[in-house]
């Protein structure tokens, strides 16, 4: 136990340390947030549908989730190519606890960035629906950033270079923003837009925390929000694993 | 007679069709200072790999201290420290946060590992830049650092891996004359890889002497030169293994860089 605690540690730590990184992971929402949801919002309005900063909040929250825990993976890639992964992979312990504890602190961090996220929306004007929702709101934020940072997790195990990680990042993740529910409502896109979003896990995770903190209704419906999330953890965790278990020093 | 630390029995390692380590037996006794030498792709890095656990071998039976490597992971894991080739520390992280990391990974218990980490961190001299970050550290410092990092379990077995790259005169000799030590005072057996082949000289007590896979020479500086008809190390070794030099990129029988040679054959 103690292991994974000193791995979660190194993570956090690393965390804090690097003003950068956390400034580079929160740019990018909040200039989102701003542009979108102050520049759009007027017309949203105009169109009938309330209030676009209210609905796009939990998709920007989403997304620095995704963002954070896909970029985190590249801590992997950095430990494979700078040495530090040999140092782990002689010690005494499973490679099952190294990426466990490493990813519940990468998890950790997502955590940290979605709840800023969420405060500085705060500040933009955003109000949750009904505060006590905001409690399981926060589990919803749990689930997916210990889903989606064994996603990097795995991607980072899978790649050899920075180069390809980048590439990656470019190929799956901002379509997996783009193409979910984040920016718009999934009611009235065409046909073509919507099957691909509704074949989006991202797509269920931003219903859920919609569901839970506006007063949107539930595309789906809450539960079959939290399956698809559940469903994508478990195999997001497997080929994380899997990929973890593969590397080769 | 001392008793035997690390023995290898007949073992290989292939990577798909390449051999990289062709059917070797070694023994290295208890306190014995042991230099693996070689050219680039020999095989000394994939069986030093190999010795560490990091990868497994094809056939044949590897035991460090009492145990066998491939079997008993965990326990031939403790019985041995290692220093990399490459550098293998966390640089944002402190020189005590790296060695604290390194006690809870080997569960040492807290109130000795402190002990332990002030102690190995004076013996280095880098007590005094205990809470600075690694990456301010210049070459030598991080090569401090890590021996001892590998130290701290109070492993039987030191593997340095090529340790003097890169490192001034001042720091090698430092570092030879701790490793001499720990051998002679502590029985600690070292077993160490080098392309400086007068280090070697003047440390090794047992040399072999690995290309294409296989051990093609073992003995003291003295017995190889005698045997060789060679009147140092240098030149013994170089009438061993020839002296055209190696492409490790190329199609080469290294483990190390067997992916990129599978990529630029293919390339071909």
């Amino acid at each position: 136990m103690e292991v994974m605690y000193t791995l979660w540690l190194r993570q956090v730590r690393r965390y804090w340390r690097s003003y950068s990184r956390m400034l580079g992971t929160l740019g990018q929402p909040i200039l989102m947030l701003l542009a979108l949801g102050y520049g759009i919002g007027a017309i949203y309005q105009k169109a009938g549908e309330g209030n676009y900063l209210n609905f796009l909040v939990p998709g920007i929250i989403t997304q620095t989730v995704l963002l954070s825990g896909v970029f985190w993976g590249i801590i992997i890639l950095q430990d494979k190519r700078f040495g530090f992964l040999a140092e782990m992979l002689v010690a005494p312990v499973s490679r099952l606890k190294i990426l466990l504890g490493s990813a519940i602190g990468g998890a950790t961090i997502s955590i940290l960035q979605g709840l800023m996220i969420f405060v500085i929306a705060l500040v933009f004007g955003f109000r949750p629906d009904n505060w006590f929702l905001v409690i399981p709101a926060f589990g919803v934020l749990v689930f997916m950033s210990l889903a989606l940072t064994s996603f990097g997790a795995g991607i980072a195990s899978a790649v050899d270079d920075f180069q390809g990680f980048q590439g990656i990042n470019n190929l799956l993740v901002l379509p997996l923003f783009f193409l979910s529910s984040a920016l718009y409502p999934l009611n009235s896109i065409p046909d073509v837009l919507r099957i691909i979003s509704s074949i989006n896990p991202v797509t269920y995770m931003v219903d859920a925390l919609r569901t839970l903190l506006t007063a949107a209704p539930s595309h789906f419906g809450i539960g079959l929000d939290l399956a698809v999330m559940a469903a994508t953890f478990i195999a997001c965790l497997i080929f994380a694993v899997n990929r973890f278990n593969r590397i080769q020093m | 007679m001392a008793q035997t630390v690390i023995s290898a029995k007949s073992v290989s390692k292939h990577f798909g069709d390449i051999v990289a380590v062709d059917d070797i037996s070694f023994d290295v006794k208890k306190g014995e200072i042991f230099a693996f030498l070689g050219p680039n792709g020999a095989g000394k890095s994939t069986t030093i790999k190999m010795l560490t656990t990091m990868l497994r071998p094809t056939a044949g039976e590897l035991r460090l201290a009492g145990h066998n490597v491939a079997k008993e992971r965990d326990s031939a894991r403790k019985a041995f420290g290692i220093v990399f080739q490459d550098p293998s520390l966390d640089e944002e992280l402190s020189a005590y946060e790296n060695m604290d990391l390194h006690g809870s990974l080997y569960s040492i218990p807290k109130t000795r590992r402190h002990k332990r980490i002030r102690e190995l961190l004076e013996l280095v001299e880098l007590w005094s830049r205990q809470d600075s970050m690694v990456k301010t550290f210049s070459g030598g410092m991080r090569r401090r650092l890590e021996i001892a990092r590998g130290l701290l379990h109070e492993p039987k077995v030191l593997f340095l891996d090529e340790p003097t790259l890169g490192l001034d005169t001042q720091t090698r000799n430092l570092m030879w004359n701790y490793v001499k030590k720990l051998s002679d005072e502590k029985g600690m057996t070292i077993f160490f890889t080098t392309h400086y082949l007068d280090e070697a000289e003047e440390v090794a007590e047992q040399i072999a002497i690995i290309d294409h896979g296989k051990i093609v020479a073992r003995g003291t500086s003295k017995s190889l030169a005698k045997a060789t008809g060679a009147k140092n190390l240098e030149e013994a070794y170089l009438k061993l293994t020839g002296s055209t030099t190696r492409d490790e990129n190329d199609a080469s029988n290294d483990g190390l860089n067997f992916r990129m040679a599978m990529r630029n054959r293919n390339l071909r």
